[in-house]
């Protein structure tokens, strides 16, 4: 009786696959490079959103660990274009 | 007083804590290793850490995440209404400037953290000085509410537990 | 207590989709950058919590697994997503100048990122 949860999941990967592709349109059409890191920004989460379905689905843990690093990673870039774009430099 | 092995005893706890979480694992082998960590650490990197933040009311803590949880869960259901049934040209979109009471760096960063994850607002400046905090609304009818909600509702909590 | 279990995860599932798909949605739709903030900031952090949880409670209670470590994801995304806009929203305002006419005065300074930078070695 795991159907229920197959069919979630299912649903779940579809949406959030439309979902990168409307920040894939965002980051495309910017206008402002700032769009574009918001863009990026929102679809690192959105791939540590598919990660996380498809290790339900499959019934594996052994993708977590690419979910993590895609948050750290995610999270660092943001941080490193901002300072870039405030400061004129990443590490003064 | 701060003690020479354990200079930052809640630093300990949450590495310990984190390990333990990482290895995915409750045996006796990483709970070990967790608090090897857990105390190492700390130690050799306790030059970076020379102050330690003061916390008074921990159990006003556990309200305060609580309220902050529920609110969480109420803003995320306004905005996906705003968002799907309301045109974006059509919010009443502000800056609202809200004058700070709270002093320490802890509880000032707390707050613009729990401005940007609850209803309608981002924090998106400090003062020059860290007497005011700049907030984006998305959809205000009324900005004296907000700031009152923010005062009422978070500051006054957060005046509790760290000053 | 299976089948509630399942129909729990189930429900977590759609729910973390649907606020992540608004998340986007709003990224997609909104007019200007500062009210496109907003959306994925809130959104996507419950959609993300949504599926963390539901993670969580089906390696527990339908894998008989114990399984935490999904806590470490969301605490992280829970922590960062405020810093990552603040600083989106201080990169905005100091490269904007339409946004930067309609702040309103602070109470006794000026906004922190528009005031030369104390530390600046450069200004020194």
């Amino acid at each position: 009786m795991t159907g229920m949860i197959e069919a979630a999941c299912m649903v779940a990967v579809v949406a959030i696959s439309v979902a990168a592709l409307l920040n894939l349109y965002r980051l495309a059409v910017g206008p402002d490079v700032l769009d574009r890191i918001l863009a990026l920004d929102t679809l690192v989460v959105n791939a540590i959103a598919l990660i996380v379905v498809i290790g339900v689905w499959y019934g594996t843990a052994i993708y977590f660990e690419a979910a993590l690093l895609f948050a750290m990673v995610g999270f660092l870039t943001t941080v490193a274009f901002c300072k870039y774009l405030l400061r004129g430099n990443v590490i003064e | 007083m701060r003690s020479r092995v354990l200079p930052h005893p809640i630093l300990s706890v949450v590495v310990a804590v984190v390990w333990v979480a990482l290895a995915n694992d409750l045996s006796a082998a990483s709970l070990v290793f967790g608090i090897v960590l857990g105390i190492g650490v700390p130690l050799f990197t306790a030059c970076y850490w020379p102050e330690r933040p003061i916390v008074k009311r921990p159990l006003v803590m556990l309200e305060y995440a609580a309220v902050v949880a529920w609110d969480i869960v109420v803003s995320n259901i306004e905005v996906a209404r705003l968002i799907l049934f309301r045109r974006g040209s059509t919010l009443r979109s502000l800056f609202v400037t809200v004058p700070l009471e709270l002093t320490t760096p802890e509880a000032v960063t707390v707050l613009t953290g729990t401005i940007t994850m609850t209803p309608g607002t981002v924090s998106a400046d400090l003062s020059a000085d860290g007497r005011s905090v700049l907030v984006h609304c998305l959809d205000a009818g009324d900005p004296d509410a907000v700031v009152r909600q923010i005062k009422t509702r978070y500051e006054r909590r957060l005046k509790e537990i760290f000053e | 207590m299976a089948l509630a279990s399942e129909i729990l995860v189930t429900v977590l599932i759609l729910v973390g989709t649907f606020f992540l798909f608004v998340g986007s949605l709003g990224l997609a739709k909104l007019p200007d950058l500062m009210r496109r903030l907003h959306a994925p900031t809130k959104a996507t952090t419950l959609g993300i919590g949504a599926l963390l949880i539901a993670s969580m409670l089906w390696f527990d209670l339908v894998h008989d697994a114990l399984s935490f470590h999904e806590v470490l994801i969301a605490l992280f995304l829970f922590m960062t997503a405020p810093v990552s806009a603040h600083v989106i929203a201080k990169a905005h305002i100091l490269r904007d100048a339409p946004t930067r006419a309609t702040l309103p005065p602070a109470q006794t300074s000026g906004w922190a990122t528009l005031e030369p930078h104390p530390a600046d070695p450069r200004e020194r």
